[in-house]
C-alpha cells in the first residue's frame, strides 16, 4: 500500500509539473468539446438568399414574408432576371435563389398547382440540401395554413417525427462521439507516453533492477489516469448539460460506470502500446494514427457504421469505440437502462479485460 | 560470496559484445572494470544486474543466479547506470524518498549509509534533479542506489563528465562503503581511476585483457619509459612515429610516452635525430609506467 501511495505519488507530480500534459489533459477536452459543438453542426441559420419574383402577387409576398420572418433564412436582395441567378451565386452573396413562376396566384387557384424553384449552390452539398428542405416544409406549412376548412379527398399527408433528438441538433450527435474520442487520448496516449518516458530517459532500468513487480508499476501508472479521466468525464457531461442544453435521460450512475469501464480498456491499450514502442515520439504516434484515426472515422461517429463497405462494418466490431459510442447513446438520449445495452457492456468488459492481460503479459521483466 | 562470472558471451545481431567473460569479485571487494568506450562494459554491467540475458555462460551475484534468481538479485543490488537516470522532475528529496518506497524502506531506517554523501547534497534537497550539477547528479544518484543497504554495488561509468574534485570526492566515498561491508563493481574509461581499485580487469572489444591488482598490472609491464617533449607536439609525435628504433609512441599530457624496441638505447640518439628534424627545447627524461602503458602496450 506504501508502495502504491509513494508510485501514484510520483506520477501525480510528473504530471502536474509538465505543462503540456496537463494541457492535453485539461485543455483539451475543453476546447475540443466546444469546438465541436459550435463549429461543427450541419443545423442552418440565418442564411442569405435571393428572391426572384416574376409575378408580385398576394400570395408570394405572404410566402416572402413568412420565409423572411424564419430564424432560418434571411433575404439578402431582390433580382429582376433570370440572368442574375448566376450573377449572384457566382459573386457568392447567396446560398439559395426562390424563382416563382408569373401568375403565381392565378395559377394555384385555377389548377390547384403553382411552382417555385429553389436554386440553392450546391458547392456544400449539406447545406444545400438542408436549405431546399426548409423552404420546401415552409411552403408546406404554408399550404396547410391556407386549406384549413376546405376538404379535399385522397391527401397523403407525411408526418416525420425525430425521436430521441426532435431538433436534429448535431451537439447530441458530437457530444458522446468527443468524450469517446478525449477519454481515449487522454487515456491511452497518457500513459503509453508515460512509460515508454522511463525507458527513454532511463529509469525503467532502475525500476526494473528493483523488488517492484510489473502489475504494481502498470496499477501505479494507470491509476492517476483513471482518476483524471473521470474528472475529464465530468467534465464533458457538465459542458453539454449546462452549455449545450443536452439533457441526460438515463442515469447518471450507469453513466459512470460505463465510462469507468471504458477509460480502463483505453489505459490498457496504452500500455499495450508502451510495450511496442522504444520512445515517447513513437508512443504518441501509434496512439494518434492507430487509435484516434479508427475512432474517429470507423465508430460511427462522424459516418454511420450502417453505410459502410462491408469489411469496415467488421473491421468496426474491434473498435472499443464503437460500442461505447453506441451505450453513450442509449443512456444520454434514450435514456435506456443496463437491459438494453448489456450487450455492448459485456463486450467491452471482454475487450478490457483482453487487453490488460495482454498487456501485463507483454510488459517487459528486461531490457529488449 | 561476492561476483562470479564465467564464460559469459553475448552478441547483438552480428556485433559480438562479450567474448567469453571470466573473473570472480571477492566480497568487500572494490572490483574496477577498465576500458574505452564499447569495450562491452555496459552490457556485462546489464547482464549481471539482470536486465540482459547473456547468450552463453554463467553468472552468481552473492550465490544467486542471474538467470532464474533474479528477482532475489533485483532486492539485493544497487545500480547506478552509466546515463544519469533519476526522476529529473522531481526533487533531490523527492527522488530519494521514492526509491527508499520502492524497495520497502525509508530514508531514516538506513540514513547512516548514506549520511557522508547525502550532507552534501541536503542544502539542495528542494531542487529538481535535473537542475543539479554533474557531481551532484552523480551524489544523488548514488544515494539513489544506496537506500536499500545493498550487498553488491554496480556503479556503470558513474564519474564520466564529473568535475575532477567530484571524481576524488566520489571515489573516497566508495573507499568507505567498502569499509561497511558492500561488494563493489565500478568502470571507468579513466586509467588513473584504476589505481583506486582493490583489483582492475581490463577489457577492450568484449574481452578480457588482464585481472589483476594495478600494482602488478604496472609491475608486469617490461618496457623503460621516457616522457619527451619538444616545441612543436604534434611534429615531435610524426617524428617519433618515424624513428626506425620505435617501439611505441603515446600521446601523454604535455609529453609523448616513448619506448625503443633496443635494450641499449641511449637518449642522447634519439635526441640528436630529433634536432634533425628541425625540433627544439628536446627534453627526454625516463618515468613510471601507469596502468595505461600497460592498456596501450596489451591493446597493440
Amino acid at each position: 500500500m506504501k508502495l502504491f501511495i509513494g508510485f501514484v505519488t510520483k506520477e501525480f507530480y510528473h504530471i502536474f509539473r509538465d505543462k503540456r500534459s496537463l494541457f492535453i489533459l485539461f485543455g483539451m477536452p475543453i476546447v475540443q468539446i466546444l469546438l465541436f459543438g459550435f463549429a461543427i453542426t450541419n443545423e442552418i441559420n440565418n442564411v442569405d438568399i435571393a428572391i426572384l419574383d416574376h409575378s408580385k402577387d398576394a400570395t408570394t409576398k405572404e410566402i416572402i414574408n413568412k420565409i423572411s420572418t424564419s430564424k432560418y433564412f434571411s433575404i439578402k436582395q431582390h433580382i429582376e432576371r433570370e440572368a442574375d441567378i448566376e450573377t449572384v451565386f457566382k459573386k457568392g452573396k447567396v446560398k439559395a435563389v426562390l424563382n416563382f413562376e408569373k401568375d403565381f396566384s392565378k395559377n394555384l387557384i385555377k389548377d390547384y398547382q403553382a411552382t417555385v424553384q429553389i436554386i440553392s449552390d450546391a458547392t456544400d452539398p449539406n447545406t444545400a440540401n438542408t436549405i431546399s428542405n426548409y423552404v420546401s416544409s415552409i411552403l408546406q406549412n404554408y399550404l396547410q395554413e391556407q386549406n384549413k376548412g376546405i376538404k379535399i379527398n385522397y391527401v397523403i399527408i407525411s408526418q416525420p417525427r425525430m425521436v430521441y433528438n426532435p431538433e436534429l441538433k448535431s451537439v447530441y450527435m458530437f457530444v458522446p462521439g468527443v468524450m469517446t474520442i478525449i477519454l481515449m487520448l487522454v487515456s491511452a496516449m497518457m500513459t503509453s507516453i508515460s512509460i515508454t518516458r522511463e525507458k527513454e530517459l532511463g529509469t525503467m532500468e532502475i525500476l526494473l533492477v528493483s523488488p517492484i513487480k510489473p502489475f504494481q508499476v502498470i496499477i501505479g501508472k494507470v491509476f492517476p489516469y483513471i482518476f483524471l479521466s473521470i474528472i475529464n468525464a465530468i467534465v464533458i457531461v457538465l459542458l453539454s448539460i449546462f452549455i449545450f442544453k443536452m439533457p441526460v435521460q438515463g442515469s447518471l450512475f450507469l453513466l459512470g460506470v460505463e465510462s469507468v469501464l471504458f477509460i480502463i480498456s483505453a489505459l490498457a491499450l496504452g500500455i499495450l502500446i508502451s510495450t511496442i514502442s522504444a520512445t515517447q515520439q513513437t508512443a504518441m504516434m501509434i496512439s494518434l494514427m492507430g487509435l484516434m484515426l479508427p475512432v474517429i472515422l470507423l465508430s460511427g461517429f462522424i459516418f454511420p457504421i450502417s453505410s459502410m463497405p462491408v469489411p469496415l462494418q467488421i473491421i468496426s466490431n474491434v473498435i472499443p469505440a464503437k460500442w461505447f459510442i453506441i451505450i453513450l447513446k442509449g443512456i444520454m438520449l434514450k435514456g435506456v437502462g443496463l437491459q438494453f445495452i448489456w450487450k455492448e457492456t459485456l463486450i467491452l468488459f471482454g475487450m478490457t479485460f483482453f487487453f490488460i492481460v495482454l498487456s501485463v503479459k507483454k510488459y517487459k521483466i528486461r531490457l529488449e | 560470496m561476492g561476483i562470479l562470472v564465467s564464460n559469459i558471451s553475448k552478441s547483438y545481431k552480428e556485433v559480438k559484445a562479450l567474448h567469453n567473460i571470466s573473473f570472480e569479485v571477492k566480497p568487500k571487494e572494490l572490483f574496477g572494470l577498465i576500458g574505452p568506450d564499447g569495450a562491452g562494459k555496459t552490457t556485462l554491467f546489464r547482464i549481471l544486474t539482470t536486465l540482459l540475458i547473456a547468450n552463453e555462460g554463467k553468472a552468481t551475484i552473492t550465490g544467486f543466479d542471474v538467470l532464474n534468481n533474479f528477482k532475489d538479485i533485483r532486492k539485493h543490488v544497487g545500480y547506478m547506470p552509466g546515463r544519469f537516470s533519476l526522476y529529473q522532475d522531481l526533487t533531490v528529496e523527492e527522488n530519494l524518498k521514492f526509491f527508499a518506497t520502492i524497495f520497502g524502506t525509508t530514508i531514516e531506517e538506513n540514513y547512516e549509509l548514506i549520511e557522508d554523501i547525502y550532507v552534501q547534497i541536503e542544502p539542495f534537497k528542494n531542487r529538481r534533479a535535473g537542475k543539479l550539477s554533474g557531481g551532484m547528479k552523480q551524489k544523488l544518484a548514488l544515494c539513489c542506489a544506496l537506500i536499500h543497504k545493498p550487498k553488491v554495488l554496480f556503479l556503470d561509468e558513474p564519474t564520466t563528465g564529473v568535475d575532477p574534485v567530484s571524481r576524488k570526492e566520489f571515489w573516497d566515498m566508495l573507499k568507505r562503503l567498502q569499509q561497511k561491508n558492500i561488494t563493489i563493481l565500478v568502470s571507468t574509461p579513466y586509467m588513473d581511476e584504476a589505481a583506486l581499485c582493490d583489483r582492475i580487469a581490463l577489457i577492450q572489444n568484449g574481452e578480457i585483457l588482464q585481472i589483476d591488482t594495478p600494482e602488478n598490472i604496472v609491475k608486469q609491464y617490461s618496457k623503460v619509459i621516457y616522457d619527451v617533449s619538444a616545441n612543436n607536439m604534434y611534429q615531435l609525435i610524426n617524428s617519433l612515429k618515424a624513428y626506425q628504433h620505435q617501439h611505441s609512441v603515446y600521446p601523454f599530457g604535455e609529453f609523448v610516452h616513448y619506448t625503443d624496441t633496443r635494450s641499449d638505447f641511449n637518449p642522447k640518439e634519439l635526441k640528436t635525430y630529433l634536432e634533425e628534424q628541425k625540433l627544439s627545447n628536446i627534453s627526454i627524461e625516463r618515468t613510471q609506467a601507469t596502468i595505461e602503458d600497460s592498456f596501450m602496450e596489451m591493446a597493440k
